[in-house]
Order: C-alpha cells, then structure tokens, then sequence
C-alpha cells in the first residue's frame, strides 16, 4: 500500500474527527455550561435527556444522518452523502452530547463546591460563570478529549455515511474494516496501529497539560 | 473619602427551613467598627443569621439597615451592598489557582487595575504571613493557611463589614491565634465592622466589644463582653455560660 | 441588555487564552470545513455496486482508465446488492452496477433505470476442503453437489448478508428442497461477511461455500479450498450496468452515468476488461451488450 495513501487516509481521519470535535465542543460546552448553572424550566429534563444520549449509538447517528441527507430524504439537496462533510456532521451528532454531558457534570461539581465564596467575594451572575468555566476547565477538557477519542475510533457512522470511498472518504477506522474483510490484515494492523498512536499522542499531550495545572 | 465601616441595624429577622423556624424574630443594632459575637447552643440559626446580614438569602420575615440604608435580597442595590462586605466560611474554599490569583479574585471582579491589584495583593498576603506562599497553587496549602488566605482574599476587599462564621473551628491553636490576632489587627488598621459567630466562648471573649446570645430563634441577651461574661443579664445566659465553660 | 460584556471577569489570563482558544478553534473548523469542500460532484459520477465487484479488484484497475480518456471523476460505493439498487432507487448514485438479473428486472421495471448493459460474466463456484467429505469434486450441478453437502451434513459456511451471492445460495437450497436454519443446524453456519472473510473461515473450519470466481481467484493462493462445482448454468454471473432515471431524481449526473455505461461495453473497455488478470488468471469474460 502506497504511503502516500496512507497519509491521505490519517489526514483525512484527523479532519474529519478534528473538525467534529470542535464544532460539537463549541455547541456541546456554552450548551453544557448553560444546563449546570442556569436553573430554569425544564432544566432537569434536559439534563436528562443529554445524559442518556451519551449511549447514544453512533451507529444509529449514522443511520439517521444517512437518511437525512439521502436524496430521498429532506436534506438530499445538499449533495452530503457519500462526502466528508457529511461525515463530520454525523461525527458532531455523536460528539457533541458527550461533550455536552460531560461538561454539565464538571460543571455542577464545581457549582456545588464555589458558587457561595464566590458570591461573597462580590460576584454577580455572568462572574460567576466564568468562574464556574474556570474551575472546571479540567473536566470541560477531558469532555473534549473523550468526544475526540469517540470521534477518531468511531467507524459505524462514518462507514455508513462515507461510503468508504477510496481516496475521498476513507478513514482509518473505515480502512480497517475493509482490509479486514479481504483478509489484508497485515495492512488492517498497520491502520490499527496508527490509529492507536494517534489516540495516545492526544490523550498524553492533555494529561501532562492537566498535570501542569495550566489547564 | 468615604467612612470605613458601617453599622448594621436588624430588627424582626425571621428564617424558616422546610417549615422549622430557625429564626423567630432577631433584632439588633451593630455599630460601626465594633467586633460583635454572636454564640449560642449549636443549631441555633447563627450562621443564618451572617448569611441574612450578608444578603446570600432572604428573610422570611423583618428588615436589614446598612448604615441606615435598608436593603434587601432581591433588591438591585443588594449587590452593591454585598460588595461592601465580606465572608470566611468554616471550610475554606480555594479557586484552583495560586495565593495571589485567589486574592487577586475579588479585585478583578471590581474591575480594578493590574497595577493596583498587585500592590494589595501582596499586602495582603503580607499582612497574613502567607507572601512566600503567593506563586504556589492554594490547594496545597495546609488547612490554616487556605484559611489564613481566605482572610487575606477578604481583607484585601477593603470591606466595610467582615462576617466569620467559626473561621477557625478546624483549626488547631497555632493558627487560631494566628487568625485571632489578624482579626484584632485588621479592626485596629482599618476599623472594619467584625460580625463574628462562634461555639468558642473563650474566643468571643477574647475578640468580642459585645457579645449576643441566640437561642430558640432569639437574642436572649445582647451585652458589652465583659457584661457577658462576668455578670450576664439573663438566667438563660448565666445556664449556658456555666454548661458551657465547665469541662 | 444584560451586561455580559461590561462586568469585569476574573481570572484575567485564563480569559484571554479561552479568547484565542476560541478564535483558533474557529479558523480551525472554516479550514476543515474549507478543505472538506472538495470539488463540485456534478463533474463526478457516483457508482452504487457491490462488494464482490469490488474486491475482483477490477473496478481499482479499470475506472482509472475511464477518468483519463473522458476527463470524468468517478468515486464508487461497494454495498451489498440489494443496498447498491436502492442506492439508485434513492437518488444517492448515478449509476449502478450489479450482477442480479432478477433484482434488476424489478428495478427497470418499476422506473428507476433509465436503461440496462450487459458487461460482462463470471461464474459461481462450490469450493470445498482437499478432503472433500461430501464427494462432490468435479461435478458440473451446484443443485446435485449441495444436496449431497446436506445429506452428509459436511459443513458449510454461508454469507449470511443478503448479498447477491448470498441469495443465489439460499435459492439453490430451495431447489434441493432445504430451509437453512444456521442456529439449529451447526454444520450451516453464516459468516455475515464479504467474500473474502467468508472464504477464510470455510478455509479454517474445512467446510464448503459458494463463491464468485473473481473473488476466489484473487485469495486461492492463502486458501485451503478446492473448485469442486463449476460451469453450472444457473451459476453463471453476469454483470450490468444500470444508469439511473433522471426523471425521478433529477439531480442524478445522467451525462457521465450514460458514459460511463457505454465506455464499458465499449471495444476499449471490453478488452481492459479481458486483460485484467488475477494470479494469471482472466476472471470476467466480456459479453457487453449495449443497451443504452
């Protein structure tokens, strides 16, 4: 297998899951925040609902994003199937309530323990949650890194939604599957190597970030 | 330049929790500059009543006057009032941050500028002995000395009325006296209305102008320490003293 | 308003890399957003087929020429048969090649072909273990071989995925007269793979299975199985190609779909498609047809 496919393969990956992760981090953190701090109507259900989509299959966010942007569905004039864009949106359906449960759980830990000295020192509301963001800037982070390590090791919905089309939308979980089922698995191990570098260069550049309390 | 303290007038307080009255009517008029201590059985609603005069909840039931000001909870001056004055909890809680930048907290939230903040800062710390400690993470600071932080990280608020509420009940007698003798000094430098609630009647002694007794929901007795101590007004008073004091 | 902006916030460094953090994250998402954006799939054509024609290897080889000599992108999904057709029925390719005559019958008749090629044929084969405990080795009957696997009991491994493969095998199972039931009966067992997987554990587990020659020719060097049935009729494999009606789904790139079919019934392509060879072996004959 030439190298040059290989790399295309990974920077491919790293975008797709890259960009999800971001995106469902920037909807998945203010709306995480926004749960844990603010009481309002309907906050208990909410939370509710965002915790039980962490075991939201991601297969079936594949399965619900292909429909939508199959051209027999209503969102099949955007032309998304089958192209990396529509893979990143089934990426962001799976990584954003991740991030988002996680971030609400970092966050109401952190409100119980320093809302009150806070207030005393003089904070008013929008004070306070930036230092509420503050104060659980480790677990918003750890949400981050855990909606990235589902996105880069996530294959159903990519898969589903990709097509797996060679050179286009090809990832490296996606990879695996296929050189497994033509029994290529010396090139299935080398895909599977990668991937498991890359999932370990992630989480240890943000575990000695967090060790050095800068964040 | 604007008086450094301010008195405190509350009259009627009443507090109910999940129907429990707490507080059955408290009044009574703290005057400026004066450490005023408030003790009694444990349970009895002191740390309601500071958290009342410090407008972290809302009355059931009376009023509050800050220098003849009245406010209340849910009024929009309420947070300018709070910013006036300022707690220390039992239990210290440290942002995640050094010494200086938990100090430093309060100012930032009052827009203050970087250069200033610095100079406080450090006198601050200075002034609780805790200067070395400014570039180290407060979380490893040992229990005195968040507490001790804690009291630098008010202090340096320049507030009007300090509230500590059994500041030093965790700690052992080094620190308390550490604590004991800061509170003293920062009354003597900057004529700080204290409010001190406690279960240590010798520290009320020792730190008190007067002292108030809060039992069931009421101020029994409201008398200048010495009073207090030495020829208390109330029965209930002169019962308390002695089942307390004998051990 | 409320003053979110104006009240001063604390932890003033942190503020500050939250404020970059976030600017960067945004020109990150444009960038990907940017470079995922490749270019317009009108001058492509999309091609639903399935994951046998894929693994012959032969679309990897012959597409590329097509692309050259017509200046049209093609990218090709490989699916199952009746996933590739309704892939088509969707809108979601422009063209389909597959290799089920029956399925594609239903297709065109209910509309959504615009018109049918026949390109080219392979066959079916029963392979089995060196042993061959059934005794079927050269016969030229699939139906007569898998019913003497069923009377010996010999195991058999089964695609088990609805692909094409897969129901030729169940439909030769009903002329023998037999329902599988793969939980109840452990000598059948259905991989639910592709082809290749398949091949692989009837190799490991000595057991019979039917597969297409392509695929087979492409691993019977890492296998342990023999060709035991071959050259049986209703074994033949054709393959077509079927562009996808513009009149149901209008955005379908009829231009290239059309194109694309008629290079591969072309003298060019049918001689590619002769020339490709797989360990020295031819694995499709050209018979294009073009009926489009």
């Amino acid at each position: 297998m030439a190298s040059a496919e290989i790399l295309q393969i990974v920077l491919l990956s790293l975008l797709v899951s890259g960009t999800a992760t971001l995106i469902g981090a920037g909807i998945g953190i203010p709306a995480g925040a926004l749960v844990a701090l603010k009481d309002f109507r309907g906050r208990r259900f909410v939370r509710t609902v965002a915790f039980t989509f962490y075991g939201f299959p991601p297969v079936l966010a594949g399965l619900l994003v292909f429909l939508l942007l199959s051209n027999a569905g209503p969102l099949g004039f955007l032309g998304w199937l089958f192209t990396p864009i529509g893979m990143i949106v089934a990426q962001v359906v799976i990584v954003t309530p991740i991030v988002m449960g996680v971030t609400i759980s970092a966050v109401m830990v952190v409100e119980r323990r320093t809302r009150e000295t806070a207030l005393t020192l003089g904070a008013d509301e929008s004070q306070w949650r930036a230092t509420a963001l503050h104060e659980a800037r480790v677990g918003v982070l750890a949400a981050v890194m855990l909606g990235f390590g589902r996105a880069i090791s996530e294959v159903g919905a990519v898969l589903i939604v990709g097509g797996n089309i060679a050179g286009y939308t090809r990832v490296l979980t996606t990879a695996i599957v296929l050189e497994t089922s033509r029994a290529n698995y010396a090139e299935a191990m080398i895909f599977g190597g990668i991937l498991f570098v890359i999932a370990f260069a992630v989480f240890t550049v943000l575990h000695r970030l967090q060790a050095r309390g800068i964040l | 330049m604007t008086a450094p303290a301010e008195s405190i007038v509350f009259e009627g307080l009443r507090k109910s929790y999940g129907g429990r009255e707490v507080l059955a009517g408290v009044s009574a008029a703290i005057r400026a500059g004066e450490i005023f201590a408030i003790v009694g059985p444990s349970g009895a609603g002191k740390t309601t009543i500071l958290r009342l005069l410090d407008l972290l909840e809302g009355v059931g039931g009376g009023r509050i006057a800050y220098d003849g000001r009245e406010v209340h909870f849910g009024d929009p001056e309420a947070l300018a009032q709070r910013r006036r004055m300022a707690m220390i909890m039992q239990n210290p809680v440290m942002f995640s941050a050094t010494s200086f930048d938990n100090v430093a907290y309060g100012l930032w939230l009052r827009g203050l500028d970087e250069a200033e903040i610095r100079g406080r800062v450090f006198a601050a710390l200075d002034f609780v002995g805790l200067l070395e400690a400014a570039g180290q993470r407060s979380d490893r600071l040992s229990g005195g000395e968040q507490q001790r932080l804690a009291f630098a990280r008010a202090a340096v608020l320049r507030p009007k009325v300090l509230f500590l509420d059994e500041f030093t009940a965790n700690l052992d007698p080094a620190n308390v006296r550490a604590l004991e003798e800061a509170t003293l000094r920062h009354r003597a430098e900057t004529g700080c209305t204290t409010v001190i609630v406690t279960h240590n009647l010798l520290q009320a002694k020792r730190l008190a102008d007067r002292v108030a007794f809060l039992l069931d929901g009421r101020f029994v007795e409201v008398s200048p320490t010495h009073t207090f101590f030495e020829d208390p007004a109330r029965p209930e008073t002169r019962a308390f003293l002695s089942g307390e004091l004998a051990f | 308003m409320r003053p979110w902006h104006r009240a001063p916030l604390p932890w003033p460094r942190f503020m500050t890399a939250l404020r970059a953090a976030f600017v960067v994250a945004l020109l990150l998402i444009l960038a990907g957003l940017a470079v995922t954006w490749s270019a317009p799939s009108s001058a492509n054509v999309t091609v639903a087929t399935t994951t046998s024609a894929r693994d012959s290897g032969l679309l990897d080889y012959l597409l590329p020429f097509f692309s050259e000599e017509t200046g049209i992108g093609v990218r090709y999904v490989a699916v199952g048969t009746g996933q590739a057709l309704d892939m088509g029925r969707r809108g979601d390719a422009d063209v389909v090649i597959v290799h089920s005559p029956i399925e594609e019958a239903v297709f065109l008749a209910e509309g959504h072909g615009l018109c049918r090629s026949v390109v080219m044929q392979n066959e079916f084969l029963v392979v089995g273990p060196p042993s061959d405990p059934a005794g079927i080795r050269g016969l030229d009957n699939a139906t007569v071989a898998l019913g003497r696997i069923l009377a010996v009991r010999a195991p058999f491994v089964s695609r088990g995925d609805n692909s094409g493969t897969h129901l030729l095998e169940r439909r030769i199972w009903s002329w023998v007269g037999y329902q599988p039931t793969p939980v109840a009966e452990p000598w059948y067992r259905e991989a639910g793979q592709g082809m290749a997987a398949t091949l692989q554990i009837a190799s490991e587990l000595e057991g019979y299975t039917l597969t297409d020659s392509g695929t087979y020719a492409v691993y019977r060097t890492s296998l342990r199985l023999e060709i035991d049935v071959k050259n049986d009729p209703p074994l033949q494999n054709y393959y077509s190609v079927i562009p996808v009606n513009p009149v149901i789904h209008p955005g379908t790139n009829v231009d290239g779909a059309v194109a694309l079919a008629k290079w591969l019934v072309s003298p060019r392509g049918q001689a590619l498609i002769a020339g490709y060879e797989v360990n020295g072996q031819p694995i499709f004959h050209p018979i294009g047809q073009d009926g489009c």
